[in-house]
């Protein structure tokens, strides 16, 4: 707690410079694609923001596996707190991608494997987040949604894959992976990565101050009960 | 084992309401559907996979709540909890109880329902092999919804929430393989895929929602 609340302003800050750079950066200094014209920019929008929804389920995932292993409260709290962040993560890049898709791909939506795999990572957030909200008992909840965290990762894993073979995609295939012979310009490819920490940076903001609530309501329902006991 | 798998048996079969209701539901989404969508047969040929399948989702998803809420209200699921049965062995045994009452009969009935949809003479033999695959899925991954759901009020809403979106590779899977089958395409590696997600289910489900049922019970 001690630790967070000295790390949390500058996370904050480094998030912020950066964010408001990468973008600044890829919105105005850019030049236009030849063939999409400036509808590629929504890149530094899209791109961070998908990848901050998949992690954030990992995050979760994580967090939830420690919970269990070593009863860690503050994890189950974090694991919490990333539900909602990642949920609007998932539906940020949703609807980018959908601004983007309408003048390129001459549609809103296609029931792409990519994009459909995206919609049913935001339906496991939602059941995630409405597990949490069911249960009074803190700790039971934190039990039975890291429980849920854990199988529901079995499953979207699955229905990733489920999906390639259901359909074959109007999503173009990654342009950004570290290991392939042939990426994206540099002209793109900086300040897309410095938007990609700025969001990675933003994300741990966000989960750190929903954290740190999560602690302090905590422990104002512990005061209250002693209060009411004394 | 055996004995709750009778036991829970005999409670669905004479109790009435679960094991026929099930049935009536997919048979009214056969129904409406081509109600809802107009009366060509040539739709509904193309659609019958998918309604079916979508069906037998639905119809088991309703009667999900009952494979543990009935024993948790009246004590005798903690009875059984503390008897020298694992509690994994139990809910394997709750959830084959719950197949034998609601997956198997859909299995047998889908056919019937196939004729109404327009379903092509290919695909009989497609949607039993598949729904007969698939359907073990179906009531391994309910019952672990049910489990982390038994101690709610009104866990209905919130369950189908939960065990939707485990259910889409089992929907996926399982549709394919009618819709390859039917086509004269080669359905077996949806078939293989969706032996895989049941037997993985049986093997691996009845864990967590045995770890599920203990913090409930708690």
């Amino acid at each position: 707690m001690h630790l967070s609340g000295r790390f949390l302003p500058w996370v904050a800050a480094i998030a912020a410079i950066t964010l408001v750079a990468g973008l600044f950066w890829g919105f105005f200094l850019t030049p236009d694609d030849y063939r999409q014209g400036s509808t590629v920019k929504i890149i530094y929008l899209h791109v961070p923001t998908a990848l901050m929804a998949i992690n954030g389920w990992f995050m979760m995932l994580v967090a939830s596996l420690i919970w269990l292993i070593r009863r860690h409260h503050v994890s189950a709290l974090v694991a919490k707190a990333a539900a909602p962040v990642g949920m609007t993560m998932t539906l940020i890049a949703l609807a980018t991608g959908a601004i983007w898709g309408e003048p390129m791909w001459g549609t809103w939506w296609a029931w792409d494997p990519r994009l459909t795999s995206f919609l049913i990572l935001f339906l496991f957030y939602l059941g995630y987040q409405a597990l949490w909200h069911a249960i009074d008992d803190p700790d039971t909840a934190a039990d039975l949604t890291s429980v849920l965290c854990i199988v529901g990762s079995v499953f979207a894993l699955l229905s990733r894959y489920a999906v390639l073979f259901w359909n074959q995609g109007l999503h173009q295939g990654a342009s950004l992976s570290l290991d392939s012979q042939q990426h994206v310009d540099n002209v793109f490819w900086v300040p897309l990565v410095i938007c990609m920490c700025g969001f990675g940076l933003a994300f741990l903001a966000l989960v750190l101050v929903r954290t740190r609530t999560e602690i302090r309501s905590r422990r104002l329902q512990a005061l209250l009960l002693r209060e009411r006991m004394a | 084992m055996i004995a709750v798998l009778t036991r829970d048996l005999k409670l669905a079969i004479r109790s009435g309401g679960g094991f026929g209701l099930g049935l009536a539901f997919f048979l009214l989404i056969a129904v409406l559907t081509p109600l809802a969508v107009g009366a060509q047969s040539d739709l509904h040929a193309r659609m019958a996979p998918g309604i079916l399948w979508l069906g037998a989702l639905l119809s088991c998803l309703l009667s999900l709540d009952r494979i543990f809420a009935l024993d948790y209200e009246d004590g005798s699921l903690e009875l059984l909890a503390t008897s020298p049965v694992p509690m994994e062995g139990l809910v394997a045994m709750k959830s084959l109880a719950h197949w034998i009452v609601t997956g198997l009969p859909l299995t047998l009935l889908a056919p019937v329902l196939g004729i109404i949809l327009a379903l092509p003479a290919e695909g009989y033999f497609w949607l039993v092999v598949s729904l007969a695959l698939g359907t073990p899925a179906l009531s391994l991954i309910g019952a672990f919804g049910a489990a982390l759901t038994v101690g709610l009020k009104r866990g209905g809403l919130l369950l189908s929430l939960l065990v939707l979106p485990l259910y889409v590779p089992t929907l996926i899977f399982g549709a394919e393989a009618v819709r390859a089958g039917t086509s004269g395409q080669p359905a077996t590696t949806a078939l293989m895929f969706l032996a895989a997600i049941s037997a993985g289910s049986a093997a691996l489900l009845p864990f967590a929602s045995a770890y599920a049922l203990r913090i409930n019970l708690r």
